[in-house]
């Protein structure tokens, strides 16, 4: 079985974010940027299956400009095999990532595609959802737990919902998109980090996939959130009742 | 303009985020009709559609899809029914609510119709102009959408509160229609060909051969879900939110004994649920829920951006910490600096019985 994983470089999670002056978006330049942390459960899932022996081959995919080939990188440290870059000078709306996506998954051929459930910088939590539906596969979302059953060719998925936990049986092939619970990723370690400098990565362009990327929604602004005013530090339990009895009306 | 509303039901009612949905489809335009889907089997399917008939009135029609492939919240078979929805009514939008229902679907329908969905809507400029958090929150993003109709938007439920409708039963009632499924299981170039299929066997299997169809290629195993008799958390006046400082899943239940008394709902921070304090649904934050109770009582909560994400839009918000310089502090109404193993005990011993 071939998994095939895609991760997304975003600011790192614990940068504190700036936004542009001309509010057209975060500020990206200077900043730690990081594989998502999503995008690294992902990519763990993939590897723990491959060492449990039901999958011979984990395939990493990014999307973006040139410099994204660093976090493939750290995916390939991390212990994926090779892997795939396509390149593109803009942002790609969810929808251009899942067609481009379909592409590579009609080259490769992958019995599997895990993706993280959403990018922490545009938070969109589509990605997945997109391309299972262009491909026609099953899709087990916010995933807690996965066990394959490659004699019967299911995957039993544990999701994380409002409700709870539900627990969804798919045929394979099929998309699971990672909550965070699913595993704790694994570090690069350096001996790994050299290795990985002499895995393959293959470029593609969308024009050689023959997607056209194109987009339906435009940023206007970008903007801080109103700020909420720090209230009042108190000395008792005695005077929390009295305010939230007398003064907020809550009790 | 027209709006599709996906509508989750339970025991015979519909969800009230799905009537934020509905208040956010008012906000779009002025003229707008709301078709109300509603999907599943049984009785309660259609107690439900009888009662969302007259629960607001801008919704002008029901829509019931019956049958039981809709027992479950499968995305497969939903994202189908939109579609085939969608390319029948011809909508200018499709809104679902942000929950894991909405999220898990919409989607899939959106890249079935080939349209860019827009995620966590919190505020509506015009029919195409949106506002929606990113990064966690931190920034507030304003988006056009340009693309063809429909233009398909998750809401979040806490943003588009549902005010107290008089409705008067008898002008405003909504039609109810059954959604014809005939073609669910069949791919799109059905409707693309305009062909009566039925008619012609032979050509029908070609087809169906050719599309791969997904609906039926996941099956509901089950749902493990506890039933505390509490408020539901998404939609509870009051939250009491515990974290990592409680130490124990025995510890924790101070909070529940708490939430008890003031009648509120229980929330947990990611650290609380990854320590095995609580099971996953009570996880406040960017990944898990998000509330804005009229009050947030959040004890051992040190404020990571991730959890304020989940519940900055609270009304009031109190903070009880031992670290005086806890985030938690910056957004709190009230604070009080003290050992929440104190603080709690007190508290049950001083609140008032809740009416």
């Amino acid at each position: 079985m071939k998994i095939m994983v895609a991760v997304k470089r975003v600011v790192d999670y614990a940068v504190k974010i700036r936004i542009k002056p001309d509010k057209s978006g975060v500020e990206t330049q200077n900043v730690k940027m990081s594989m998502n942390p999503f995008c690294e459960i992902a990519l763990e899932e993939a590897l723990k299956i491959k060492e449990s022996g039901l999958a011979k081959e984990v395939v990493a995919v990014t999307m973006g400009p040139s410099n994204c080939v660093d976090t493939l990188r750290t995916g390939l440290a991390m212990g994926a095999d090779r892997g795939i870059h396509v390149e593109a000078a803009r942002d790609l709306v969810p929808l251009s990532v899942a067609k481009v996506l379909k592409k590579l998954v009609e080259v490769e051929n992958p019995e599997l595609l895990i993706l993280g459930k959403q990018a922490i910088d545009d938070d969109c939590n589509q990605t997945g959802q997109m391309i299972a539906a262009l491909l026609g596969w099953p899709q087990g979302t916010f995933a807690s737990k996965v066990v394959l059953d490659k004699e019967k060719q299911v995957a039993t998925v544990d999701r994380e919902v409002d409700g709870g936990l539900e627990t969804l049986c798919l045929d394979l092939p099929a998309v699971i998109t990672t909550d965070l619970r699913l595993n704790q990723p694994r570090y690069a370690t350096l001996p790994n980090i050299m290795k990985a400098k002499s895995k393959p990565i293959k470029k593609y362009t969308p024009e050689e996939l023959n997607v056209e990327i194109k987009s339906d929604l435009e940023v206007v602004q970008v903007t801080e959130p109103p700020k909420r005013k720090a209230g009042v530090i108190l000395s008792s339990v005695d005077e929390l009742i009295d305010k939230l009895k007398n003064e907020a009306h809550v009790i | 303009a027209s709006t599709l509303v996906l509508a989750e039901h339970e025991g015979g009612s519909i969800k009230a985020q799905s009537l934020s949905a509905v208040v956010a489809a008012n906000s779009l335009s002025q003229d707008n009709p709301v078709s109300l889907l509603l999907a599943g089997s049984g009785s309660s399917l259609h107690q439900a559609a009888e009662k969302a008939a007259t629960c607001h009135p801008s919704i002008s029609q029901v829509l019931v899809a019956d049958s039981e492939k809709f027992a479950y919240p499968l995305a497969e078979p939903w994202a189908k029914l939109i579609q085939l929805v969608q390319l029948k009514g011809d909508y200018s939008h499709v809104i679902a609510t942000s929950d894991s229902f909405g999220k898990n679907i919409l989607p899939r329908a959106a890249a079935l119709l080939d349209v860019s969905p827009v995620t966590d809507v919190v505020d509506i400029n015009g029919p195409h102009q949106f506002i929606r958090p990113i990064y966690a929150g931190n920034a507030l993003c304003t988006v056009q959408y340009t693309g063809a109709n429909p233009c398909m938007l998750t809401v979040r439920s806490t943003s588009f509160p549902v005010p107290h409708i008089s409705v008067d039963s008898k002008s405003g009632a909504a039609s109810i229609s059954e959604v014809d499924l005939s073609t669910l299981d069949e791919g799109p170039f059905t409707w693309i060909l305009g062909l009566q299929l039925e008619s012609i066997p032979c050509l029908e299997a070609i087809i169906l051969t050719l599309i791969a169809d997904s609906v039926g290629k996941s099956r509901f195993m089950k749902l493990s879900s506890q039933d505390t008799g509490r408020p539901d958390l998404g939609s509870a006046k009051i939250v009491v939110t515990g974290g990592r400082a409680l130490k124990s899943a025995e510890n924790f239940k101070m909070i529940e004994k708490l939430a008890e008394k003031l009648g509120a709902a229980v929330g947990a921070t990611r650290a609380a649920v990854d320590a095995g304090f609580v099971p996953n649904e009570l996880q406040v934050g960017q990944t898990g829920k998000i509330v804005a109770p009229e009050l947030y009582m959040a004890f051992g909560v040190s404020g990571a951006i991730q959890h304020l994400a989940g519940m900055k839009d609270s009304k009031i918000i109190v903070a009880v910490n031992k670290d005086s310089d806890a985030p938690i502090f910056q957004v709190a109404d009230y604070g009080l600096v003290g050992d929440l193993f104190e603080v709690i005990p007190e508290l049950l011993e001083k609140l008032p019985e809740k009416k």
